[in-house]
């Protein structure tokens, strides 16, 4: 009976991840079943990474959302360290993307610093165009790599 | 290591003079500058007295070739077979199959150490060009045959040769988004290739030292969260050094011309400066001061300058500054972003990356701005690098990624001109060519 209960609740959560993949970009927080709290809940549910314009290092106004969703989230788990990594599309030189993908780190990390996170809590590293996720020579692939992620440890 | 010892040869044998009836069509002499040449027929015959006379004509005709200047024949279609190392050709012979030169050489051995002697003959003129004769240890051959190569060419275009050298770069491996990158240095022709890191973290921008002893690099450190700094690191001994601990990142470091100081950026707090370093007391100075992106800095031939890339007018462009900072003025006003300058050993000229709309070229230009000049173009080719004499770059050039494959990523060679280009062959592919300065005999 157990069993049988919790195979149903894994399949019910992976519909419902399933049902928010696609969406997840456009419709924000998300309810699944992982743990709250956890470095996927803040991956899945807040959003772990914000996107800039073409040589640009502003937070756009999506990011601006995303990073408000962040900044909540980290202070109310208080036992992450936080390090933002800056990185760029694959269409500038390999020496001045590092210093465009730092600007961009320093960016994401000055607006959760004005949200409150504490600046000590909050370190950057910039990948340049050495760390593309997706790998592509498309402008959908160069729009997801030009990107400050928010990582946890 | 024993190095390659040189004397001249006097071409006593060689004054068989008698150039009578002189054909018009090739001439041992090539003006690289010219709007439009034919390369020069070259023959080189298989040095005689040892098998490795073999393997050294080898890659005297490849250096040769791959120069874009000269045009080896092939030894098939040789009509004399039984050349002498010191006696002159029988010059008919060779004008019949179109040869302007002749190199002909002989190994020999001495107490232990091989003895190779070359003589260039000019058969248009029925006379000597050029004689040398090397000792050294039989495993530097390769290096003795690019040393004749260099002496040929040398004769041949007014020119310093640059194949004795080696080229660094990185070599890489791997799905793109999980990429290995490692510093490799071989011989310019390819040869004696070795890797210089291990691969466990990304390491990027090799630069020789004057000397080819250090090379100066970026590489990550193994935990993720902590930032890419540069690292000196002694090429024969493994050993390396971290180049000052900064609280942010520091990356595209390069050399001063007499190898005391090493430039380059340190990004913090959305900042990235130029700063020199002084190699031996490891003490630092702020060269730039702004708040926008200065990186790429690379020190005049003379050492009293040094040409930089910012974004501080808004788009990436070209600045040059004094070597100690100040005095900063643009120099860079065409359409589209300019990155990585390069300044020549020789001083006339300044090369680079252009990004223009959906291209990348490398071009060349003046100290003072003028003259620019595109040499190769394509979907991205970036980080141009100076052979030592000048007058031939190397940069790397990237295929578009398509469906999860990681385009290929190549190493290239273009001589100032633009007309001949070729891929340098290597094992994996290569970014960031660095090509050393010839290496000290």
């Amino acid at each position: 009976m157990m069993k049988t209960f919790k195979a149903l609740a894994a399949i019910a959560a992976m519909i419902v991840m399933a049902a928010c993949s696609s969406q997840q970009e456009a419709a924000g927080p998300a309810t699944t079943t992982v743990t709250p709290g956890s470095i996927a809940d803040f991956r899945q549910n807040v959003g772990d990474r914000v996107f800039f314009d073409t040589d640009q290092s502003t937070i756009r106004e999506d990011g601006r959302q995303t990073l408000a969703r962040q900044a909540e989230w980290l202070k109310k788990y208080g036992q992450y360290k936080i390090t933002v990594e800056g990185h760029c599309d694959e269409r500038g030189t390999r020496e001045y993307n590092f210093a465009l993908g730092e600007r961009r780190a320093n960016a994401a990390r000055q607006y959760l610093i004005a949200q409150g996170i504490p600046a000590a809590r909050i370190n950057t590293v910039s990948f340049g165009k050495e760390n593309p996720d997706p790998p592509g020579s498309d402008e959908a692939a160069w729009a997801r790599n030009r990107r400050a992620v928010t990582a946890l440890q | 290591m024993m190095l390659p010892r040189r004397s001249t040869i006097l071409g006593g044998a060689a004054l068989a003079a008698g150039a009578a009836a002189v054909p018009a069509r090739a001439q041992l002499t090539i003006d690289m500058t010219r709007p439009s040449f034919e390369p020069v027929p070259i023959a080189i015959v298989d040095f005689a007295g040892d098998r490795v006379g073999a393997d050294i004509a080898n890659v005297v005709r490849n250096d040769l070739q791959n120069s874009g200047l000269f045009r080896s024949i092939p030894p098939s279609s040789f009509i004399q077979r039984d050349v002498n190392a010191s006696t002159p050709p029988r010059f008919p012979d060779w004008r019949q199959i179109g040869a302007a030169g002749v190199v002909v050489g002989e190994v020999g051995q001495a107490g232990g150490n091989i003895k190779v002697d070359f003589r260039l003959w000019d058969v248009v003129v029925g006379q000597q060009a050029a004689g040398l004769s090397f000792t050294s240890q039989p495993a530097n051959w390769r290096r003795l045959a690019h040393i004749i190569a260099d002496a040929i060419y040398k004769r041949v275009t007014g020119e310093e040769g640059y194949f004795d050298t080696r080229i660094a770069y990185v070599g890489e491996s791997g799905p793109g988004n999980a990429r290995v990158k490692r510093i490799a240095i071989m011989d310019q022709d390819g040869a004696n290739n070795r890797y210089i890191t291990d691969g466990r973290t990304i390491a990027v921008t090799p630069r020789f030292s004057p000397t080819l002893q250090e090379i100066v690099y970026m590489a990550f450190g193994e935990d993720r969260s902590s930032p890419p700094r540069v690292y000196l690191q002694n090429v024969d001994s493994g050993r390396r050094e971290l180049m000052g601990n900064f609280p942010g990142m520091s990356f595209a470091p390069r050399f001063s011309p007499d190898g005391t100081k090493v430039v380059m950026s340190i990004a913090a707090e959305g900042r990235t400066n130029i700063y020199e370093m002084d190699v031996r007391g490891r003490a630092l100075r702020r060269l730039t001061n702004s708040s926008a992106i200065d990186t790429s800095p690379c020190f005049s031939n003379d050492g009293a300058q040094i040409v930089f890339n910012s974004d501080r007018g808004g788009t990436q462009q070209l600045y040059v500054m004094s070597a100690g900072g100040g005095g900063e003025r643009r120099i860079s006003f065409g359409e589209g972003r300019y990155a990585t300058p390069v300044w020549s050993p020789r001083g006339d000229w300044i090369a680079f990356t252009k990004i223009s709309g959906s291209s990348f070229g490398i071009g060349v230009m003046r100290p003072d701005g003028g003259g620019e000049r595109m040499l190769a173009s394509g979907f991205l080719v970036e980080g141009p690098t100076w052979a030592p004499n000048g007058r031939v770059l190397a940069y790397f050039r990237q295929q578009p990624s398509s469906a999860g494959r990681t385009g290929a990523v190549t190493l290239h060679q273009v001589d100032i001109t633009g007309r001949f280009e070729r891929q340098i062959p290597t094992p994996t592919d290569a970014s960031d060519p660095a090509w050393s300065p010839l290496i000290p005999q």
